[in-house]
Formats: structure tokens, C-alpha cells, sequence
């Protein structure tokens, strides 16, 4: 699929997530959320899903690990380091092979201190030595370790929350939106420590909203759009719009300040009121009817697209 | 990766529990059949009053059989009738008492949340007084001002059940008067009675009903209990906790059906009760319709 | 500064507990002013009254203080109580204060093992319920505490001393010594031995309220963001419940039970009629019906100074507890 020759870490194909839901209080219907998304993450590298926010772009986090609500139906192929998993081996990853940085202090426990909620309550030596020297990493006074959430600034929250992931020594962090609140210093200094522990042969998965950030720091994007990735590409791609392959990849930027900011007119569609085929249909410059049939995912130069239109060829 | 990975079947990771009944018609049933059952008994009650103080001496202390299903007390009573009848007087009085107490609720709550800050601070610090004494020692204090019997029960029960109904009323109305559209209203030179009319009374009324009848099971319990101690109905009336009272003489013979039944019927009510305002709740306000 | 802010705390708590005193005790003395209930009909029995002399009926009405003014009696028995005398209890015949010293050491060690039980047990059921919430076990608890929630204590007791006293024999029925043997002589085996029936009756139904409550806050838990963060960070299910369950119920349940005194102690009112428990329950029927004022006044202010103290221990508690308050705003 792309050019690298990594192993892989993650492999996610046709990941569907739906819940079931009450329509009007009498009659039950699934609602698709996440519809056939594919991406993938290899030693050492970035991955960005990019998506406006309120896509759903959190439930892709959960649904990884393994943690939606019971109303979710999930299908789908999950590979660990090449290996499918099920829902047990998933469980058993938790923590071990994958870890997530949440997206807010609300994944704190409330009324556990700092150091305590990153030791996962353990009160051994070694813990307590690797979460000392994390703090200290993050630049946390050593007496915040004695601080309940609520005691933490934003910035603090959230170093504490990288600490917490990193004393687990995963394989793959998956970051949910894990840079908003920290200043332009310690969001630097955030993705440096991603940048790092990727560097060191592992993995990370970063959800944000933020095209701008996932530029500065990712390998490769893949572009979230209506509950599915509408592209993969490596990060050399953005320089120009021709290398790109989708209209909404196109769309995004243009969106970009450097490049024009020219915002792009009309929303998503509703979770509820899905068009048939692209999703980016109805907003779309090249669309025809065919766009209303499947629409397969294609392999184009180093990454991929699910679009018809789209060609082998750089567009001049 | 190779091509043929793709046509792979996909997996199934995670599956939703689903739910067969429709829970909305369910709840409607639910509650028709519990206001149904209620009304059965009251009209019953009403039917059984002759029989239930009509004494037979040749038929005293006839343990449960299809005769008298309920069996017969110390004079002959058919225990049935009067435990018909008992609940029956229960369900009014219960019904009386727990409807003043819910007019006294938004009356005082509303009164609270509209009137300004003063008013607000002595009716809440009066809900304060009365759930800082125990209910049944008020009780007993409030039935005893007024002689015990029909109208000591009542009044009682009336004035002690309507402090956390009023709480709930004044909340509400509070958080209203902060939305949007009541503001606007206000802005627009509404006049303050057609605001409360127009828009407050159909966004409180819902939570009063629910309120109001989640009040009844409370209000017939306390009736129940009051009696038993002697401060409520008279003991030549049939009610739960007159029969109650009678039956704890005869507890040590081993008359067991003397308790068990008028208690077990009690139950049966309050639960009913309990049922009609927990459905009521869900068919109102859609956040309790999942559970 | 701390100690300044503690003072005031202290000092606004006495201050509410005085007023509360004060207001509760005029209006009982209002309320038993105004009944229309004849202190001396109702102890001297129907025919004693009628065939009484007129002299002997005014005596009584003066033992009684049936001709003095509400305002006089209650400024009377205010002063009274300033020096620290409660007055007589007619009915028992003894100074108010003794009788209520002797109820309610009995009623409050009812009360403290219920309020132990049911708080112990209900927050075990809520627990489980909560943790297999739709199972089999959390549709049982829910229908026992449901069911509880609607039943009259008083027939539970009667349920219990027919079952247990009279057809297994295995309790004594009712009172809270063997029969002949005084309350000072009753040893505490005898004692303890009378308390478990009652004292079971008031356990069985606090369950129901703490258990219900408990069940509720520990699918909040469950489904809040930090229960899922441990999850994703490999807690099992059983470690992050460990970790973070016991400690953010333990607060809210605490308060609960803690405001749920008022409702014990009601529970417990019946709970001695039925069982012939004497403790102060069973004396403020008593007094209610023999129209004894200074002793039904002397347990309005006791119970509701009960009251009292439990919410004031529950806010105390929270304070200590919950470190968003200690280390936040402080006391009060």
C-alpha cells in the first residue's frame, strides 16, 4: 500500500463501527459511524488522522482498544504487529502494546493524585523511580506527583497524561487530540516527545483537527471525511495540491492559510442522513453519477484513495 | 500486504446488545394497567365497607381458605373485605393528603424562585426545619394538635410530604428563568403572569405529576404507619394500620394471616404506585427512557 | 487564618443548632398546646374521670397544666431549661432528662448497629449491581431493594417476630431484656440477644435506599472517562474498579447515610412500638398519647438535634475527605 518497507505496527482495514440507537423513542436503528476505514502505522513513524472535529474521530481510538459502549457494533481487520486480533488479544494489549493519551482531564480519576494515577496505583521503587524521572522529563515540579487533577493547569493535565502513557513502554501510542491547552512551547515539546519515541522504532497514532500540526510533526496523514479515511499519503505529498489525490484532501489545502485559505463551502453530511456512495458527493466539483456506486480504495504513487476520479497522474 | 488480505472476510469484533420489546408501548401498558388496578381496589373498597365490619361470631379465627381467602379475625370479620376496604381508605386519604402536599409544594416552591431573594431564604430555610425533624415525629407532634383521628392523619401527612417536591419546583423554576427564551419573553414586555403561564407551567407541570404521584406511595406509608401507633384512623375503622395494630395481640397464637395479608396488600399498592410514576417519568423525560 | 476560619465555622454550626432548638421547641409547644386532647381524660382513664370529684379534677388539671396559658407555659419550661432542668415526664413520673438518658442509650445502640448494617450491606449490593449491571444478580438486587423501598417497617417487623419468634423460636419476643430482669441487671449477651430482631427489621429496610444509590454511582463510574482511561491503560476490569470505584462511592455514600438518619430514626419509631423496645421512639408514642408535653417537646428537640449532628458529621466528613473541598474552598 505505501512505499515503505517498515514492518508494520497497526493495520486497521474496513473498520466499521455503528451503534444502535432509539429513533424517536419507538423503534431501534444502527447508526453508521465509521464506515470501512482503513490505515496503518509502521516502526518509527507518525501517522496523523486528520478530520474536522465532532467526525468521530475519538470513537476510532476506542474502537481500537477495544473500549466502545455495549450498543456498538464493531467488524473489521486489526493487525498488531501482523498478527489479527480479537477482542480478547485486544484486551490484553491494553497497556502493554497500546496505549492512549486521552484528550482531557476528565480521564483523570478525581480524587487520585498525580503520581499516583501514572504508577496505576503501584507503590514499588522502580515505579515510583520511572515516574519521578518522567515528571521530571515533562518538567513537572516533583511535588506535583501530591496534586489532585483538579489542582493541574491544562499544560500540567497533559503531561501528566503523556507521563502516564510513556511509563507503560508501548509499541504504539495512539494521541487523541493530545495538544490543545498546552502553549506553543509545550506543544512543540509534546510532539518532540512523540517525534522521539517514534524515532525509537515504535509507533504513533495521532488524531487531531489540526492539519497544520499533523504536517509539522507526522510522516504520513491519512485524511478522515464522514466516518472513513478518504486518503493516505505521505506528508511530502502536502507541498503541493497536484500530488494530492482527493478533492476534499484538495479542498483542505487550499484551506490553508499559506495556501489561500479559501474555506471550503457546505458541512459534512449528518450521521443520519449519509449519501449514497462518496461521501464528499455532494460537495464535490468532479462529481458525476458514478460517484453514487462503491467507490474502491485505490493505490496511487505511495498511498491511497477511495475515489474514481482520482488518477496515477500528477495533475498540472 | 498482500491483494488476497482483502477479500478476507471481515471479522466481527464487538457486537450490541439488542432489546426485543418496543419499551415505549411497554411503559404506556404498564401504566394504564397500574392506574387500573388502583382505581379496581378504591372501587372495591368502597363496595366491600358493609362486609368488612359486618362481625360473625361463629366464624372467628378461620384460617386462609377459598371461603375467606384472606381468613377471618377475632370477630369474624372476613379479612379480605377489610383489607380491601383498608386500602382502599389508604389510596384516599393517601391520594388527599399527598395532592394538598404537592399544591403546597409549588405554591411554596414557586413562591421561592419568583418572589426574590427573601422569600427565597425563609422557604428555604423552612424546607430546611422540616427535614431536620424526623417525618414521624413531626407526624406525631401534627396529630396530635388536631386529636389524632381522620383529620389529624390527614392534615399531617399533608404538611409533612411537601419539602423535597418543593425543592425539586423551585430548581426547576430557577434554571427556567435563566433560559434563553424566558428571557427573551421578559425583554419582549411580557407581562410576569403570562410568562409563568405560557412558558414555565408547561415546562414545570410534567415534573409536578411525576412529583405528585411519586408522592402517594410515601403519603400511604406514613398514613399506614401513623395509625399503627395510634395517632391516625380510629379503631373502628378497617385501615391497614388499624388491622395491624389489632393483629400484633394475636401474633403470639400463631394467627399469621392476620399480619401477613393486609401488609403484603399494602405492598402491592405502594409498589403500584411506585410503578405508575416510575413509567409516567420515563414516557415524560426521554434521558430515563434507556434504563 | 486557618484557625479564624474554623472558628467561624464552629461558631455558625452552634449558632444554626440553637436557632433550631428554639424554633422546634415553640412550635412543638404549639402543637401540643392546641390539641384538643385532654392530658387528664386520657391518664386517669374514661370511668375514673367521670366519677371523679371536682376538686380532685383540678388538682389533676394543675399537675397537668391544663389552665396555663401557652405563652406562660413555654416561657416557664424556656427558663427551666436555660438552668438546665427539662422538667417531669407525668406519664413516667420522672425527670424528663433521666427518662431520655435511659431511651435512648437503648435506641441509639438499635440505631447504630442498623445504621452500620444497612450501610455496610448496602453498599455491597449496590456494588454488585452496579459492576453486573442487566445480570441476573443486579435484576435480583434491584427487585429486593425496590420491594423494600415499599414496605411498611412495622409489618417487616411483625414479619420477623412471627417468623423468628414465634415458629423457629430462635429470638425472644420482643422487649430489650428477659422478662423480670431490670435493664441494669440484664446482662450485655441478654441485651444484644433482644437487639437482633429489631435491630435486623431496621437493616433490612436502610438497605434498600443506600443499595439503589450505590447502584446508580457505580454505572456513572463506569461509564465516566477515567474508568475507561484506566481500562485502556490494561487495568482489568476488577483493577480499575479496585482503584477507582470504592473511592469516589465511598464519598456520596457516606453523605447518604449519613443524611439518612432522620429516616433511621423514624424506621426505628416503629420498629420499638413493635417489638416493645424501650427506647425513645417507643416513649414519644407514649407521651403522644398521654399527652405527656414536656417529654414528646424533649424528643422533638432531641431527634432533630440527632438529625442535625448527622448532616454536620456528613459535611465535616466530606470536607476531610473529599480533597476538592480540603484543599479547595475549605470548611463550610
Amino acid at each position: 500500500m505505501t512505499c515503505l518497507t517498515k514492518k508494520h505496527i497497526l493495520e486497521i482495514e474496513n473498520l466499521s463501527v455503528s451503534f444502535l440507537q432509539y429513533d424517536k423513542g419507538m423503534r431501534q436503528r444502527s447508526l453508521q459511524v465509521i464506515t470501512n476505514l482503513s490505515v496503518s502505522v509502521h516502526e518509527g513513524e507518525i501517522v496523523a488522522v486528520v478530520g474536522a472535529s465532532g467526525s468521530g474521530k475519538s470513537l476510532l481510538a476506542h474502537a481500537v482498544l477495544g473500549l466502545l459502549p455495549a450498543n456498538a457494533d464493531v467488524s473489521g481487520t486489526l493487525r498488531f504487529e501482523g498478527k489479527p486480533l480479537t477482542a480478547a488479544s485486544i484486551a490484553a494489549l491494553r497497556g502493554k502494546g497500546i496505549t492512549l493519551v486521552p484528550q482531557s482531564i476528565a480521564y483523570l480519576d478525581p480524587l487520585l493524585k498525580a503520581g499516583k494515577a501514572v504508577r496505576k496505583n503501584k507503590r514499588d521503587a522502580g515505579a515510583r523511580k520511572k515516574q519521578r524521572e518522567l515528571f521530571a522529563h515533562f518538567q513537572l515540579d516533583p511535588a506535583t506527583e501530591n496534586l489532585y487533577p483538579f489542582e493541574l493547569s491544562g499544560g500540567m493535565a497533559r503531561r501528566v497524561l503523556l507521563a502516564a502513557a510513556l511509563m507503560d513502554d508501548p509499541r504504539l501510542i495512539i494521541a487523541d487530540e493530545p495538544t490543545p491547552g498546552l502553549d506553543l512551547e509545550l506543544a512543540k515539546k509534546a510532539l518532540a516527545d512523540f517525534r522521539a519515541f517514534a524515532d525509537q522504532g515504535n509507533g504513533v497514532l495521532l488524531i487531531t483537527h489540526d492539519i497544520e500540526l499533523a504536517l509539522s510533526v507526522a510522516d504520513r496523514i491519512a485524511v478522515f471525511y464522514a466516518g472513513t479515511t478518504v486518503e493516505e499519503a505521505p506528508v511530502i505529498d502536502f507541498e503541493a495540491e497536484t500530488t494530492l489525490r482527493h478533492p476534499y484532501t484538495k479542498a483542505l489545502w487550499r484551506a490553508l492559510p499559506e495556501n489561500g485559505f479559501a474555506a471550503l463551502p457546505g458541512n459534512q453530511p449528518y450521521v443520519k442522513a449519509m449519501p449514497k456512495g462518496c461521501p464528499f458527493g455532494p460537495r464535490c466539483s468532479l462529481f458525476s453519477p458514478s460517484c453514487e456506486g462503491e467507490i474502491p480504495l485505490k493505490t496511487i504513487r505511495c498511498g491511497t484513495v477511495r475515489c474514481i476520479k482520482a488518477t496515477g497522474s500528477v495533475e498540472v | 500486504m498482500a491483494l488476497a488480505d482483502l477479500t478476507v472476510s471481515v471479522p466481527v469484533l464487538a457486537k450490541a446488545r439488542r432489546k426485543k420489546l418496543n419499551q415505549r408501548k411497554k411503559t404506556i401498558v404498564v401504566f394504564l394497567f397500574a392506574c387500573l388496578l388502583l382505581l379496581g381496589i378504591t372501587v372495591g373498597g368502597i363496595l366491600a365497607a358493609e362486609t368488612a365490619v359486618t362481625a360473625d361470631l361463629s366464624q372467628k379465627y378461620i384460617t386462609p381458605s377459598l371461603q375467606h381467602l384472606f381468613g377471618t379475625d377475632q370477630l369474624g370479620r372476613d379479612m379480605l373485605a377489610r383489607v380491601v376496604k383498608g386500602l382502599s381508605t389508604s389510596i384516599l386519604i393517601g391520594l388527599g393528603a399527598a395532592s394538598c402536599s404537592a399544591v403546597l409544594a409549588i405554591l411554596l416552591g414557586s413562591a421561592a424562585a419568583l418572589l426574590g431573594e427573601k422569600v427565597d431564604a425563609a422557604i428555604t430555610w423552612l424546607i430546611d426545619l422540616m427535614l431536620g425533624i424526623p417525618h414521624i415525629v413531626l407526624l406525631i407532634l401534627i396529630s396530635y394538635a388536631l386529636g389524632k383521628g381522620f383529620w389529624g392523619v390527614t392534615v399531617g401527612v399533608a404538611l409533612t410530604h411537601w419539602p423535597s417536591l418543593s425543592r425539586v419546583i423551585r430548581g426547576e423554576i430557577l434554571q427556567l428563568k435563566e433560559t434563553q427564551y424566558v428571557k427573551t419573553a421578559r425583554k419582549l414586555g411580557q407581562s410576569s403572569w403570562r410568562i409563568a403561564v405560557k412558558h414555565m407551567l408547561p415546562a414545570v407541570f410534567p415534573q409536578f405529576l411525576v412529583g405528585l404521584i411519586l408522592l402517594f406511595p410515601h403519603a400511604i406509608l406514613h398514613e399506614a404507619g401513623i395509625t399503627f401507633l395510634g395517632f391516625g384512623l380510629p379503631p373502628e375503622q378497617p385501615a391497614i394500620g388499624v388491622i395491624l395494630a389489632e393483629s400484633m395481640k394475636y401474633l403470639s397464637v400463631g394467627m399469621w394471616w392476620l399480619a401477613f395479608f393486609p401488609g403484603a396488600a399494602l405492598i402491592g399498592v405502594v409498589a403500584l404506585f411506585d410503578l405508575a410514576g416510575g413509567s409516567l417519568r420515563r414516557l415524560i423525560d426521554p434521558h430515563s427512557a434507556q434504563e | 487564618m486557618k484557625r479564624n476560619r474554623l472558628l467561624n465555622f464552629v461558631g455558625k454550626q452552634a449558632a444554626k443548632l440553637i436557632i433550631l432548638i428554639v424554633v422546634i421547641s415553640m412550635v412543638a409547644f404549639f402543637l401540643v398546646a392546641v390539641s384538643p386532647i385532654d392530658p387528664v381524660q386520657m391518664n386517669t382513664g374514661q370511668a375514673a374521670y367521670a366519677n371523679m370529684s371536682l376538686e380532685k379534677r383540678a388538682q389533676l388539671e394543675e399537675y397537668w397544666g391544663v389552665n396555663t396559658p401557652v405563652v406562660e407555659k413555654y416561657t416557664n419550661w424556656a427558663k427551666d431549661i436555660i438552668h438546665g432542668d427539662w422538667g417531669t415526664s407525668l406519664r413516667f413520673n420522672q425527670p424528663v432528662l433521666s427518662v431520655i438518658a435511659e431511651r435512648f442509650t437503648n435506641s441509639l445502640l438499635l440505631m447504630i448497629v442498623a445504621w452500620l448494617f444497612s450501610g455496610v450491606f448496602g453498599l455491597l449490593l449496590g456494588i454488585a449491581a452496579g459492576v453486573y449491571r442487566g445480570k441476573l444478580v443486579d435484576k435480583i438486587i434491584k427487585g429486593y431493594a425496590l420491594t423494600l423501598a415499599s414496605t411498611p417497617t412495622f409489618w417487616l417487623g411483625l414479619l420477623m417476630l412471627m417468623i423468628f419468634a414465634v415458629w423457629l423460636s430462635w429470638f425472644p419476643f420482643g422487649f430489650s431484656t428477659p422478662i423480670g430482669v431490670s435493664a441494669a441487671e440484664a446482662t450485655l449477651g441478654q441485651r444484644l440477644y433482644h437487639l437482633i430482631l429489631p435491630a435486623l427489621t431496621l437493616s433490612i429496610i436502610g438497605v434498600a435506599n443506600i443499595a439503589l444509590h450505590t447502584r446508580e454511582k457505580v454505572i456513572d463510574i463506569m461509564e465516566s472517562d477515567f474508568y475507561l482511561f484506566a481500562l485502556a491503560r490494561g487495568e482489568s476490569r476488577g483493577e480499575a474498579l479496585r482503584h477507582h470505584c470504592l473511592r469516589n462511592l465511598l464519598l456520596p455514600a457516606m453523605t447518604l447515610q449519613f443524611a439518612s438518619i432522620s429516616e433511621i430514626f423514624g424506621g426505628s419509631v416503629l420498629v420499638e412500638q413493635v417489638f416493645s423496645y424501650p427506647g425513645l421512639g417507643q416513649a414519644a408514642v407514649s407521651a403522644g398519647i398521654g399527652g405527656d408535653a414536656a417529654l414528646l417537646v424533649a424528643i422533638a428537640i432531641i431527634s432533630a438535634c440527632f438529625v442535625f449532628c448527622g448532616n454536620l458529621i456528613a459535611n465535616i466528613l466530606y470536607g476531610v475527605v473529599d480533597p476538592r473541598i480540603r484543599r479547595g474552598h475549605g470548611l463550610g
